[in-house]
């Protein structure tokens, strides 16, 4: 495995899992917004993906277990507190990973740097919905602690080491801890205080071990290409 | 049509019993004119702004309702460019519909105001998008005479007395001939793809036609508010005269998508220098107009439904604004009295 096509297949997955809100997002700035940071994935996905080989081979013609994409990115979009819960934890994420690829010297130094710029948006778009639904009523409030709860499990692998990644681990997790913390306690809201992963969530999905809505998301996006081997489009 | 003569009633009542009223008005008629640019502080008729707002809201509704047949299929895109240009798309449209919004916004309505009567049933959407997208090549079809049949109606609107309405159609224009010419490649890759991709294209077409032709609106003789539009320079050509300009246009891009076109009518016509073309059925536009197109009901249900399920996230933002709004401390002093801001 490539830590191109780690990464990749987490910006293609989350990609598609924002793009399921359009037409159905709360107010019309947030069908604009979560449509945006769909397509900035999309793009990442796809500079990653061409690493490594063919965008379209790659993303339509491997099966659930070949899929190197973290479980979070995986998970359902439940309502929005959830839907912004898998956003906070993964942005605060990418953005972190993507400032230190930046710096480094590895193939993926010149791509982080280009997207750390649109990462940092998405960041933000977070924060700021976990500070406004944290602390805005107590039915949001409410709604932002159980998504955060609940995707909680899911988070550990986002510090799992990845083969052929240029990054401190350690100092990764421990400035993810330290934003994901302040973001939550100023949004007047609890840190989770579970296991951040089941023992068997370890690291799964980057072994290709996935939950099962994912096996339903890839046969409705590679349906269509499946149908019409070799067609071009 | 009878709104439109009580408003006009009132308008001359008024008229006469203050005679600044007349001078306004005859401003109004001069500056239209003139082809001078209606502004939001101008006075106006009242007949005028109430054309407008429903011309515009309706206009707003439709890029918001017409997110949903594309949107369908952005889950399923066969390959990642297309999948990242019919996102990009859906994205434009919404952006469209906050623009027109705002413009409508300027008229003495909201937003709030106008989704209200779109969710009620008040307010209109195109007929089009009572339609539903059953493959692929239906994103190619929309994008190519859905788009394109949009962007033949809404140039001359870039001309249009209302200000911030011209305005508005300047900027979106320009996003939608861009789309209109993606649907078209689409199309054109799909024609000259796979037989199966050539035949998904030829019955997208099929389907689409007719519908696309109805978007211009009922016939010049059927038509309640296009004589009063054009008077006040809101429209600038008759339904019937766009829609034979868009038959012109697309006659010839048919055959170089190698596509054929769902009228055994449609032949040149030496003498006029135009296509003929055949009978569209207008009662089934009437029935998509009352609500029993095929997809009237899921497309309301899902804009109900996604505002009602998105209200508590709206509530949550407005109270967090509020708190953050009065408390003392964030503005940087500790000092302010709380009833200052009360």
């Amino acid at each position: 495995m490539t830590a191109a096509l780690a990464l990749g297949d987490d910006a293609l997955v989350l990609s598609h899992r924002l793009g399921e809100w359009a037409g159905h997002a709360p107010v019309l700035e947030e069908e604009v917004a979560l449509a945006n940071i769909a397509l900035d994935l999309l793009g990442q996905a796809r500079m990653l993906l061409s690493f490594v080989g063919d965008e379209d081979q790659l993303a339509y013609l491997r099966e659930e277990r070949a899929f190197r994409n973290v479980q979070l990115v995986e998970q359902p979009n439940g309502d929005f507190a959830h839907t912004i819960a898998r956003q906070l934890y993964f942005s605060v994420h990418q953005h972190l990973l993507y400032e230190q690829l930046a710096a480094g010297e590895s193939e993926l130094a010149d791509l982080a740097a280009k997207a750390v710029k649109e990462v940092a948006y998405h960041r933000d778009h977070a924060e700021q919905w976990v500070l406004r639904l944290g602390d805005g009523t107590a039915e949001s409030h409410e709604r932002m602690q159980q998504a955060l709860d609940a995707l909680w499990r899911f988070t550990g692998e986002l510090s799992e080491p990845v083969e052929g990644l240029d990054v401190d681990q350690r100092s990764l997790r421990d400035s993810w801890l330290t934003a994901v913390s302040s973001v939550v306690e100023r949004a007047t809201l609890t840190l989770p205080s579970g296991p951040q992963s089941g023992a068997w969530t370890a690291g799964a999905g980057r072994q290709g071990v996935h939950t099962e809505p994912f096996g339903r998301m890839l046969a409705e996006m590679q349906h269509l290409h499946r149908s019409h081997p070799g067609a071009s489009w | 049509m009878a709104a439109v003569t009580a408003d006009q009633t009132t308008q001359r009542t008024a008229g006469t019993a203050d005679p600044a009223d007349a001078a306004r008005t005859a401003a109004f008629d001069a500056a239209v004119a003139a082809d001078d640019r209606i502004e939001p502080r101008d006075w106006m008729p009242d007949a005028y702004r109430a054309t407008l707002i429903r011309q515009m809201a309706q206009h707003a509704h439709s890029e918001i309702i017409g997110m949903q047949p594309e949107a369908n299929w952005i889950t399923r895109a066969p390959s990642l460019r297309r999948k990242a240009i019919l996102m990009a798309k859906v994205q434009d449209e919404a952006g469209h519909g906050l623009y027109l919004y705002s413009a409508a916004e300027t008229l003495g309505t909201s937003r709030e105001e106008m989704l209200d009567k779109l969710h009620a049933g008040r307010q209109r959407y195109s007929s089009i998008f009572n339609y539903p997208t059953l493959t692929w090549a239906d994103v190619g079809a929309i994008g190519w005479l859905v788009d394109g049949a949009a962007i033949t109606n809404q140039v001359p609107l870039c001309r249009c007395s209302y200000g911030p309405y011209a305005r508005a159609m300047v900027r979106i224009c320009k996003e939608e001939s861009f789309h209109q010419r993606q649907g078209y490649e689409l199309l054109l890759a799909l024609s000259r793809g796979t037989p199966a991709q050539h035949e998904m294209a030829q019955d997208a077409v099929n389907r689409w036609w007719w519908p696309s032709l109805m978007m211009f609106g009922p016939p010049d003789d059927a038509s309640a508010h296009s004589a009063q539009s054009m008077a006040w320079k809101i429209k600038r050509h008759s339904n019937d005269e766009l829609r034979r300009r868009f038959v012109d246009i697309c006659v010839p891009q048919a055959q170089a998508l190698g596509l054929t076109l769902p009228d055994p009518d449609i032949r040149w016509n030496e003498e006029l220098g135009q296509h003929d073309y055949g009978a569209i059925d207008w009662t089934e536009f009437q029935e998509v107009l009352k609500g029993n197109g095929p997809c009237n009901e899921q497309r309301l249900d899902q804009r109900r439904t996604a505002h009602e399920e998105g209200a508590w996230v709206r509530e949550a933002a407005a109270a967090y604004a509020d708190k953050h709004a009065a408390r003392p401390g964030t503005a940087g002093t500790t000092a302010q009295p709380v009833e200052a801001t009360a």
